[in-house]
């Protein structure tokens, strides 16, 4: 009996302590995770941070690392090697689960760690060509020995953090589904910010619009989608005098000739994520030194996209903003200069319709001749299941991104056997752009520091204490033929292909301009006197107009005016459109809630705040109201861009009899104005449901309920409904998942200060007191000081911790 | 008394084999001591349920309060739980239950092979 009581007892002590090991569903181990000296109570910290003060590693010279009030680490080493191989240190010891969690998302690796779920994720990430775009960049950066071995030294210092690492010091996600950091390489770097091209220079409408145009035609594509509008306000002013003689380009007859109607692709980039960056010359401003302030718009994310740092070490005092996972600061400034960045859109991504010769794929057209085609085979490790392995066709051009299979869904039609031609694929070394320019001193080694610059391209402001401003509008740009890249093109034709890139001095750049500021707003970049062809699918029209009108008004600019601009909710899209909508309304057939609406937007000061109504009431209107007008663009299944807010404007005001306002789905003939009052009908039953369903009344601040969400989805480790104002297409521009990333302004004083704030945290860990500690603050539209040291001894008072990293005796 | 003994024991080796073996130690740990000390059967169990129970709940009760339940609170959530202090007492309980079993299977076996069950109040 006892043997038998033993046995069982036996049993279930064993079944215990194995469920309690393994995960079962999407619930981690439990004993593993519960334990308090092991799993996620271990990663809980105290308000005030440890950290060790002393620690021992493989740097070859004593490097000090302050802590400031903010977590923010400023670095001093005495060479090179040390201070990036502590720059990854210290990074990896606050965000390595983001850092490896974001390269496994740009390298299609989400199924190793979550399973086959992510598949469909991972092979589209793959067929993208992300890992191809890496390996390129990192070819090239070897061939550099500076890069190359800031590269490795960021890289060993991120091992020497991991290597220590036992179960207990894994930050919590790796607890929560169970798996274990890698060893880092310095290729992930390159796949970090072949990720940002992706996010930032990944789109592309060149689907949406060949369906458009065989929807359409051809007349009322280039009507319903200009790139150049009245009223625009480029990035480089209309009156500059382009100094130079354009590369000359033939444009070929073409006729596109596909008849396929499509009805999906590849997700797209977030065609929000812009931002927007200025600099005000010395004669502008009250202290005679320029001002330069620059606000990246990307998703509202935890961790959060950007960590802050300082770095010194001979030849280089720089600090900045910049990206877990790649080296360097990425916007900042130094003793002698700051810089900005904002996205220069622009079409470098096109697609060729490829032509085999066989089915077997390895052979295509091209012109008179056949070129082979290369096989990549993409081994996709799937947790739980066997590796799926995929075969990409690659061309001259680029991977043949969609086939018989893919996507899997066969519903749907694609475009069949299109490669994808873009910039980012090709070799690049963006990272030492990011190197010089941390050492520039002036206007010349920024111009230097920009020529390594391809992609994403970015719209670069530049201020200096000796009193320059500039602006650089740099990226990889083909130069394209009128038309060229707007559609599907045929892979066939040689013609049809671009070849050369725009030369570097030839970009759109401006120094000291008469205006006395630079900015950019992801605008058009130039007026249509530039005498290259332009074409993005979609510029800001209402940003830049707002940053330009406030900065013409102010002759003595400073620091709080440039922090009140960043922060401004004017809604210029409302000022330009509401009085005209408001106008052609028929006030008698409205009800007594309806004309209440009208009132609150009659008597609305633009002005985006989060207890106002009025803005709720608008982006309600105007959204039915653009629904209504393009209803033709979304009557079937057919992926079908809308034309875009400003052209809507554009052609509401020029052209109100078009015959686009009349709907093709209803037998009468519809004006204008009938789907002005109609939406409005529809936006005053939407805002009734919003208050019936929240019993409250509308205001702006949780009808837009701006959140920051872990990366992850969970929302214990995200952040709702932030009291924060702003919206789309207005400077302060936060939206419901998307904002300002980054905010800096910068004095170019001798004695150069800034003041910043992000809407997150130093600390990656759910559990810190350093994961969301600015988020108030940055709803609030306040900024911190940014403490810039000289030398480790420097401000004690606002030190909050020192580590010192004492070379280990050699092994 | 012996009982006491046992618990304590039992929390003192797990807390040690705990610093330098994963979770499961604590399993070990409760298993020997019974082996090693034999008791009544549910005396046993509740040796084990206390001994590494409590160590559990009370570690876990003061990185609670030490931290102001930053992370309790948002795993409260994370498991569906509305209140911080469920984690810690589920964090008891995982120990405490895990601890019970080994402690009886341990008792147990070393039973097995006696004529008689201890008596309570064996020491004095």
């Amino acid at each position: 009996m006892k043997i038998f009581g033993f046995v069982i007892s036996l049993i279930i002590t064993l079944a215990l302590t194995i469920a309690l090991s393994v995960k079962i569903g999407s619930v981690p181990p439990l004993g593993y995770f519960l334990d308090p000296f092991h799993g996620f109570w271990q990663n809980a910290e105290s308000e005030e941070p440890y950290i060790d003060p002393t620690l021992a590693a493989s740097v070859l010279q004593p490097v000090e690392v302050v802590y400031d009030s903010l977590l923010i680490p400023h670095i001093f080493a005495e060479n090179e090697y040390d201070l990036y191989w502590a720059q990854g240190y210290v990074q990896a010891s606050h965000r390595l689960w983001q850092m490896e969690f974001v390269t496994h998302v740009a390298a299609g690796r989400v199924s190793e760690i979550v399973g086959e779920r992510a598949l469909e994720f991972d092979r589209a990430q793959r067929r993208k060509g992300l890992t191809f775009a890496a390996e390129n960049s990192w070819k090239q950066v070897q061939k550099n020995d500076t890069a190359r071995q800031m590269l490795e030294a960021y890289s060993d210092g991120i091992n020497a953090y991991i290597e220590n690492l036992t179960y207990q010091d894994y930050p919590v996600e790796y607890k929560l589904l169970n798996y274990q950091p890698e060893p880092w390489h310095p290729l992930k770097s390159s796949l970090l910010l072949k990720y940002m091209a992706d996010y930032l220079a990944g789109g592309d409408e060149d689907v949406e619009n060949t369906n458009g145009l065989k929807l359409f035609g051809k007349e009322s594509m280039d009507r319903y989608f200009p790139v150049f509008l009245p009223g625009r306000e480029p990035v480089i002013p209309t009156e500059y005098d382009w100094p130079f003689e354009a590369t000359p380009i033939d444009t070929p007859r073409v006729t596109y000739r596909d008849n396929t109607l499509y009805t999906e692709t590849i997700e797209e980039p977030n065609p929000d994520n812009g931002s927007n960056n200025w600099a005000v010359s010395g004669s502008r401003t009250q202290s005679g030194n320029p001002l330069l302030a620059n606000d990246p718009h990307l998703g509202l994310d935890l961790p959060s996209i950007w960590y802050l740092v300082q770095l010194k070490a001979p030849g280089v005092n720089v600090f900045g903003a910049t990206l877990p996972g790649s080296p360097g600061v990425v916007i900042g400034f130094n003793d002698s200069i700051a810089w900005g960045v904002t996205n220069a859109r622009r079409d470098v991504k096109d697609w060729y319709k490829i032509t085999f010769t066989n089915d077997t794929k390895d052979e295509y057209e091209f012109g008179s001749r056949r070129l082979k085609t290369q096989q990549r085979i993409e081994s996709i490790k799937i947790r739980g299941a066997d590796t799926f392995y995929d075969t990409v066709i690659y061309t001259h051009y680029g991977p043949v991104v969609y086939d018989q299979s893919f996507p899997k869904e066969s519903s749907t039609t694609v475009p069949l056997n299109y490669a994808m031609k873009w910039v980012a694929h090709d070799p690049s070394e963006e990272v030492i752009t990011f190197y010089e320019l941390n050492r520039a001193r002036n206007y010349e080694d920024y111009v230097e520091a920009l020529g390594h610059y391809r992609s994403p391209a970015q719209n670069f402001a530049f201020a200096s204490t000796s009193g320059d401003i500039a602006m650089w509008v740099q990226g990889a740009f083909p130069v394209k033929w009128r038309g060229q890249g707007r559609y599907l093109m045929d892979g066939g034709r040689p013609e049809q292909e671009w070849k050369v890139l725009i030369p570097y001095d030839h970009n759109a750049h401006i120094l000291n301009p008469e205006r006395g500021f630079v900015s950019s707003a992801n605008q058009v970049p130039v007026d249509t006197t530039y005498p290259y062809y332009i074409y993005d699918h979609s510029y800001e029209h209402f940003r830049n107009r707002r940053i330009n009108n406030q900065l013409s008004r102010t002759r003595q600019a400073t620091p709080r005016q440039m922090m009140e601009l960043q922060n401004d909710v004017y809604n210029q899209m409302a000022a330009d459109i509401l009085p005209m909508m408001l106008d052609s309304l028929d006030l008698s057939v409205l009800s007594p809630e309806g004309r209440d609406m009208y009132d609150i937007l009659r008597r609305w000061n633009y002005q985006n705040t989060i207890g106002q109504a009025a803005p709720a009431a608008f982006r309600a209107w105007w959204r039915a109201l653009r629904t209504e007008i393009w209803d033709e663009f979304t009557a079937e299944e057919i992926t079908l861009d809308l034309p875009t807010n400003a052209a809507t404007i554009y052609i509401m005001q020029q052209f109100p009899n078009d015959t686009i306002f009349d709907s093709k789905q209803t037998s009468s003939q519809e004006t204008l104005n009938d789907l002005i009052q109609e939406s409005f009908q529809k936006a005053q039953t939407k805002i009734q449901d919003w208050e019936e369903e929240q019993g409250q009344t509308i205001h702006w601040g949780d009808y837009k309920s701006t959140s920051i969400q872990h990366m992850l989805q969970l929302e214990p480790f995200s952040v709702k409904n932030l009291p924060v104002g702003g919206g789309r297409s207005i400077v302060s521009a936060n939206s419901e998942r998307h904002g300002a990333s980054w905010k800096m302004i910068v004095e170019l004083s001798e004695a150069v200060q800034a003041w910043g704030v992000y809407p997150g945290g130093q600390s990656g860990n759910p559990g810190s007191y350093f994961y969301t500690n600015m988020v108030d603050a940055w709803a609030k539209g306040e900024y911190f000081p940014i403490k810039f040291y000289q030398y480790p001894e420097d401000n004690p008072t606002t030190v909050m911790a020192r580590q010192t990293i004492q070379p280990s005796s050699a092994d | 008394m012996k009982f006491v003994t046992k618990v304590i024991l039992i929390a003192g080796l797990s807390y040690i084999a705990e610093q330098f073996f994963p979770w499961w130690s604590v399993v070990i740990c409760a298993f020997l001591v019974n082996v090693l000390l034999p008791t009544k059967g549910f005396n046993a169990f509740i040796s084990g349920f206390l001994g590494v129970g409590l160590l559990w709940l009370v570690f876990a009760w003061m990185i609670d309060s030490n931290t102001g339940s930053i992370l309790t609170e948002k795993i409260a959530q994370l498991f569906e739980l509305n209140q911080s202090g469920l984690v810690v007492a589920a964090t008891g309980l995982v120990g405490g239950i895990t601890g019970g079993f080994a402690a009886l299977t341990g008792n147990v076996l070393r039973t097995i092979n006696r004529k008689e069950p201890v008596k309570p109040g064996y020491y004095k």
